[in-house]
């Protein structure tokens, strides 16, 4: 599937959710699901420094694509972290460079890229889109 | 909690009916700041519809008008704090603004090569850093009053600590993230043994405790108007003017010059020495309705409603299963920090805002006390005059709610 494909089917899934409730249940079940991340990888060089909920990140070019593993000490932030993964990792650098991330937005779930939230969650997408960018400067 | 009309004063804070997704707002983070009653805003709009002009300049109508009014200001602050001289009420930006003022210009008057500055292990970021900086550039060493567990200062080893290198303690009356009332009686009058002068951050303290300046005998005290009713932008540095008149200028400009010329500039007398350029008018003229209603209550009677509140927040939170609250000092005022076993205080912080509530978390800009605690910060709910039971029984359903969700 495409990276826009993905992000079509998460759309798909949040639009059965009526209030927020239900919309958060699903982010926490989500977040809490998957233990994304080696133990070796949970490490000051992978941390990435939100004000409130901190996130680390890996990645590693394999056979042309980017893999991302990733997770946060908030369920939250897992929960959305783990949705950046399944729409961004497993596609070229180029492809992740590129990609517009509507997903967020039509999910209702905006407020949390903000950066006065000051969680990790936004500076993750940040860092994502930059490994993609030097993966592809060095390929 | 008797002669205390919970119900009207609610009601003269208009923002306090809104709703936060679809919910009544339940605003306790009046830590951060704090909502504004109808007098202050109505006072805003009249500042510029009516009043406004520059202050301390011109000889037309306008000016005198906004003169007088922002000078009201300061003449309805000295009986607030109850300082001995006018001129010894600075007006600032704010705490932070007031605090670096004490440290860049006390410092360079008085501090020096291997001389020390003592905060503690509560302070705000506001009360460190200045310091921070000025121990820095002046080549002095920074000394912090450890703390235990429950959120009190350790008396005996701030005593230690006070000898003829001390050239000033800069402490918190009331700790933002713990709730801890100092001791600061106490501390001054130890401090003054040894004629060390003290400065208290009272950003926490002025909206909850009557404060007395020369019954405290303190030297420097500072707070903020946002944090009390009042607008942002506008804050107080009170300084004993033996102090202030030996103190350098803070920034250089309009109004706190007698004389300009390129050879020599003669600095203006106090309060305006401190006070260069244009401030914030229309703040410091509504800082003084701020002061009026919080005096048309009686800070007696919000100090003894607000504990009575937090007194009642506390039991409450304490049946929770799995909540710590952090900060369990004798005395407190104002602020609960917690947390829920097993969940982040992010996630209950998000939760709580869908519900409507508006809480902090995180580390409340005093990271070294959650490196204390080993945690990643806290939730805190900070209480205000205008807070109610029911403010408290909402909270404590939506932290309910935001664990079954999370566990």
């Amino acid at each position: 599937m495409t990276i826009n494909e993905i992000q079509d089917e998460l759309i798909d899934d949040f639009e059965f959710f009526t209030d927020w409730m239900e919309k958060y249940e699903h982010i926490i079940q989500l977040g809490k699901e998957l233990p994304l991340i080696d133990e070796e990888y949970k490490k000051e060089d992978y941390l990435i420094k939100g004000c409130q909920s901190q996130v680390w990140l890996h990645a590693e070019l394999v056979n042309d694509k980017v893999k991302f593993t990733a997770d946060s000490d908030a369920i939250i932030t897992k929960g959305l972290v783990s949705m950046m993964v399944k729409v961004l990792s497993g596609h070229t650098p180029e492809d992740i460079a590129n990609a517009d991330l509507y997903f967020i937005n039509r999910i209702g779930l905006k407020e949390h890229l903000s950066p006065t939230r000051a969680n990790g969650f936004l500076s993750m997408v940040k860092q994502m889109k930059l490994y993609a960018v030097t993966m592809k400067a060095r390929a | 909690m008797t002669h205390y009309d919970i119900q009207s004063i609610r009601n003269d804070f208009p923002i306090l009916k809104s709703t936060v997704n679809g919910k009544p707002l339940v605003y306790l983070d009046n830590g951060a700041t704090t909502q504004k009653p109808q007098v202050v805003i109505d006072a805003i709009a009249h500042y510029y519809t009516a009043q406004n002009s520059n202050i301390h300049r011109g000889v037309h109508h306008l000016s005198q008008v906004a003169t007088d009014a922002y000078e009201l200001t300061r003449t309805k602050l000295k009986p607030f704090i109850n300082a001995e001289h006018e001129h010894e009420i600075i007006l600032t930006k704010g705490t932070t603004d007031g605090i670096n003022i004490v440290a860049q210009c006390y410092g360079k008057a008085f501090i020096h090569k291997g001389d020390e500055v003592i905060i503690s292990a509560m302070e705000h970021h506001s009360n460190i850093v200045p310091w921070q900086i000025v121990c820095e550039e002046r080549g002095a060493t920074l000394k912090v009053i450890p703390m235990d567990e429950d959120g009190n200062l350790d008396l005996s080893a701030y005593k230690k600590m006070l000898n003829e290198k001390v050239k000033i303690v800069s402490i918190t009356y009331v700790s933002n993230s713990l709730g801890t009332v100092n001791p600061v009686k106490e501390m001054i009058d130890l401090a003054h043994e040894r004629n060390i002068p003290v400065l208290l951050d009272a950003a926490q303290a002025v909206q909850h405790i009557p404060i007395d300046v020369q019954a405290l005998d303190v030297d420097f005290l500072a707070f903020s108007g946002h944090k009390m009713y009042g607008p942002t932008g506008i804050g107080v540095l009170y300084g004993k003017e033996k102090w202030l008149n030996t103190m350098p200028p803070y920034q250089g400009g309009g109004d706190m010059i007698k004389t300009v010329t390129f050879e020599k500039t003669v600095y203006n007398q106090l309060p305006f020495k401190f006070e260069a350029g244009t401030p914030n008018i229309e703040a410091g003229i509504c800082l003084a309705n701020a002061i009026d209603y919080i005096q048309t209550i009686g800070l007696d009677n919000i100090a003894r409603y607000e504990n009575e509140l937090l007194e009642y927040a506390t039991r409450a939170l304490l049946e929770i299963p799995g909540l710590k609250i952090y900060g369990t000092a004798k005395v407190k005022s104002s602020v609960i920090s917690f947390l829920i076993e097993g969940t982040h205080p992010y996630d209950v912080g998000t939760i709580l805002d869908k519900l409507g509530i508006a809480v902090r978390t995180g580390h409340h800009c005093t990271q070294p006390v959650m490196d204390f605690y080993g945690i990643p910060g806290t939730i805190r709910a900070s209480i205000a005059l205008y807070n109610s039971k029911e403010d408290i029984d909402t909270l404590v359903e939506g932290i309910k709610r935001a664990v079954s969700m999370l566990l």
